[in-house]
């Protein structure tokens, strides 16, 4: 066999590979519309048990066959993509900051926190801990993370945004404790600090550090990932805590008007937003231990979500803006903090 | 002369480590992945291999492969043949250029195709205009992929090109053929091995290329996730097994490669004995 004769093969056999791998890659229901929704890295189970159902209750509503694409990473790169050119529809974040940037760069309304209740955020958190089996070093609160002999795992404020809500999360309960006194409070959060063993970038290596490293004594998240966490490793190996005063984290949805209305889709973009507040949709997102709104659903998920106090991030520390610049921002305060 | 791993006793201690260091750093990791694949059984792995977005994300690197090796075949012999068959000013330049996709980090190779072909770059404005989609669909992945491997067959034609010379052809031609009849005739024959030395690498660089593709993706469930990103998407997601499952198929690829490369060496010292 002359090398050109393989060469020729070769091309054919890679046209033919090329006519599979395209009907595989083309959906096997043929939808009469599709819609892209761009969404945080730790959704992807949560949207692919939500998706199935708003197809239907679509379908039941208006006729129509949809399909919902989804795409995942994490929400300020996500963002990026969008203002880059990603043509989604609507967005599904874990950061206020993220869906902000969007409509500073004209792609989502500048009113999109008024467009849907509870601004804009159809199922809430906050942020829990995760400590070994029976607590041994008996992590209620706050406070009992700054003692000397604890080690506490959480990712990297800079980084993440799950661990700007830990950082501003234990601010918050210091200032309540210390009743604005921005020296104690300073004091408590270098403390705070310095308990921190790892600094991992994001959530999922934390969690890799805490149970697979065995590192720490108290992993810090969002509830609705501890909880999954401790599903996921073992009921019987770890604890969740919730703290009796926490901050609230949002989950912001938004349109982006922009690419909808290229794409044809504003409606149905609206309509799965819609979707998200319905009692059917609340009752699946408490499934997957998300807080929700929806008062049937409340009373029936009580039991999983201990009863907390949950702090405003505008309330404690006036807009995300300014959160950002006096806090995370190059120099600011969280520097100053790890200082020595 | 006496050299350092002449006395058998030191000989066996150095053989001893080298084998040592490779099966922890070799052998183990890529057998973790495969125990970690099946960890919850065969079923398990069947199902996680059937997943719909599993087979769209092995088509998808199939499909990105098949276009780049191609694109850079023609690229390759093109360039390595200027280079070594020709003199004219810039030749250095443009020898040092090949090596530019070794020498920058893929990710930055990424972003600066984004900053190009992304909405707001400079060449991406127009395209949006005219709606055509190139970040975040495939030709996007298809760009950054023939980028990050252009090197590889040009990287090996080259030397060999070099220490062949030029008289052959040359004879070729004083014998009358023409300019296609000698690349035919008498080019190729001489570089095939090594051109297809060059494709398998490039192949292998294509299928598990992650920082780049990463960038421009968009990682589009089922329609832009390829493979290694979606080992990375799996892992996030806590589903150890289904992460490890692609990997494992990666791994599988990574290893027809290489026995397709030792079939290759192995033939061309077989032909070297008889000749």
């Amino acid at each position: 066999m002359t090398f050109l004769s393989v060469l020729r093969r070769g091309a054919i056999a890679s046209a033919a590979t090329a006519a599979l791998t395209g009907s595989i890659a083309s959906p096997a229901l043929a939808a009469d519309r599709e819609l892209l929704n761009s969404s945080y890295d730790i959704a992807r189970e949560l949207f692919a048990t939500i998706n199935p159902e708003f197809v239907d209750w679509w379908q039941e509503k208006h006729g129509e066959s949809v399909e919902i694409k989804q795409s995942h990473g994490g929400s300020s790169k996500q963002a990026r993509a969008i203002m880059q050119g990603l043509k989604a529809d609507v967005v599904t974040y874990n950061q206020v900051t993220d869906v902000n940037v969007l409509a500073e760069a004209g792609l989502v309304a500048e009113d999109w926190q008024q467009q849907y209740p509870n601004n804009a955020s159809p199922y809430y958190s906050t942020t829990a801990f995760l400590v070994r089996e029976g607590n041994p070093k008996g992590i209620d609160s706050w406070d009992d993370l700054v003692a000397d002999d604890v080690e506490i795992v959480f990712p990297n404020p800079k980084t993440s945004g799950n661990g700007r809500y830990t950082y501003l999360a234990a601010w918050g309960y210091a200032d309540r404790a210390f009743d604005g006194d921005e020296d104690r409070i300073r004091d408590f959060m270098k403390r705070f600090l310095g308990n921190v063993k790892v600094f991992d970038t994001g959530g999922r290596g934390a969690t890799t550090t805490f149970v697979e490293r065995g590192i720490g004594d108290v992993l810090i998240s969002f509830e609705s990932e501890v909880n999954n966490i401790r599903k996921e490793y073992g009921q019987d190996d770890y604890d969740v805590v919730v703290p009796p005063v926490s901050i609230l984290a949002e989950f912001p949805v938004a349109v982006v008007e922009e690419y909808a209305e290229r794409n044809g889709t504003r409606e149905l973009a609206y309509g799965y937003l819609d979707y998200l507040y319905t009692e059917e949709a609340q009752r699946l997102l408490a499934g997957f231990n998300y807080r929700v709104n929806d008062d049937n659903v409340q009373a029936e998920f009580a039991d999983q979500f201990p009863e907390t106090e949950l702090l405003r991030v505008e309330d404690v520390f006036g807009s995300w803006g300014e959160v950002m610049d006096t806090h995370f921002s190059s120099g600011g305060v969280l520097d100053q903090l790890q200082r020595r | 002369m006496q050299r350092i791993g002449d006395a058998p006793r030191i000989r066996r201690l150095l053989i001893g480590l080298a084998l040592v260091l490779a099966a922890l750093f070799l052998l183990l990791p890529l057998v973790a992945i495969f125990a970690q694949a099946f960890a919850e059984g065969v079923a398990m792995f069947w199902a996680n291999l059937s997943d719909e977005y599993t087979l769209a994300a092995i088509g998808l690197t199939l499909f990105v492969t098949l276009l780049t090796i191609p694109v850079n075949l023609v690229f390759g012999v093109f360039l390595a043949w200027l280079v070594t068959r020709f003199s004219f000013p810039g030749r250095r330049l443009l020898q040092t250029l090949i090596d530019i996709p070794f020498a920058v980090s893929p990710v930055v190779a990424g972003l600066v195709y984004l900053l190009l072909y992304g909405r707001n770059g400079w060449v991406g404005g127009w395209l949006d205009s005219h709606d055509i989609q190139i970040m975040f669909a495939w030709p996007g992945i298809v760009l950054v992929t023939i980028f990050v491997t252009c090197p590889f067959v040009a990287r090996e034609l080259i030397p060999l090109m070099q220490a062949q010379g030029a008289r052959e052809e040359e004879a070729a031609v004083t014998l009358g053929a023409s300019g296609w009849t000698v690349f035919r005739r008498v080019t190729l024959p001489n570089i095939k091995w090594a051109l297809l030395y060059g494709v398998i690498l490039t192949n292998a660089r294509a299928v598990g290329e992650f920082g780049a593709v990463s960038v421009v993706s968009g990682s589009i469930r089922g329609e832009t996730n390829t493979l290694p990103l979606h080992v990375e998407l799996l892992y996030q997601d806590y589903n150890t097994v289904g992460a490890f499952t692609a990997a494992a198929l990666l791994a599988l690829i990574a290893l027809l490669t290489l026995a397709a490369k030792a079939l290759l060496e192995w033939r061309a010292t077989r032909r070297e004995t008889a000749a």
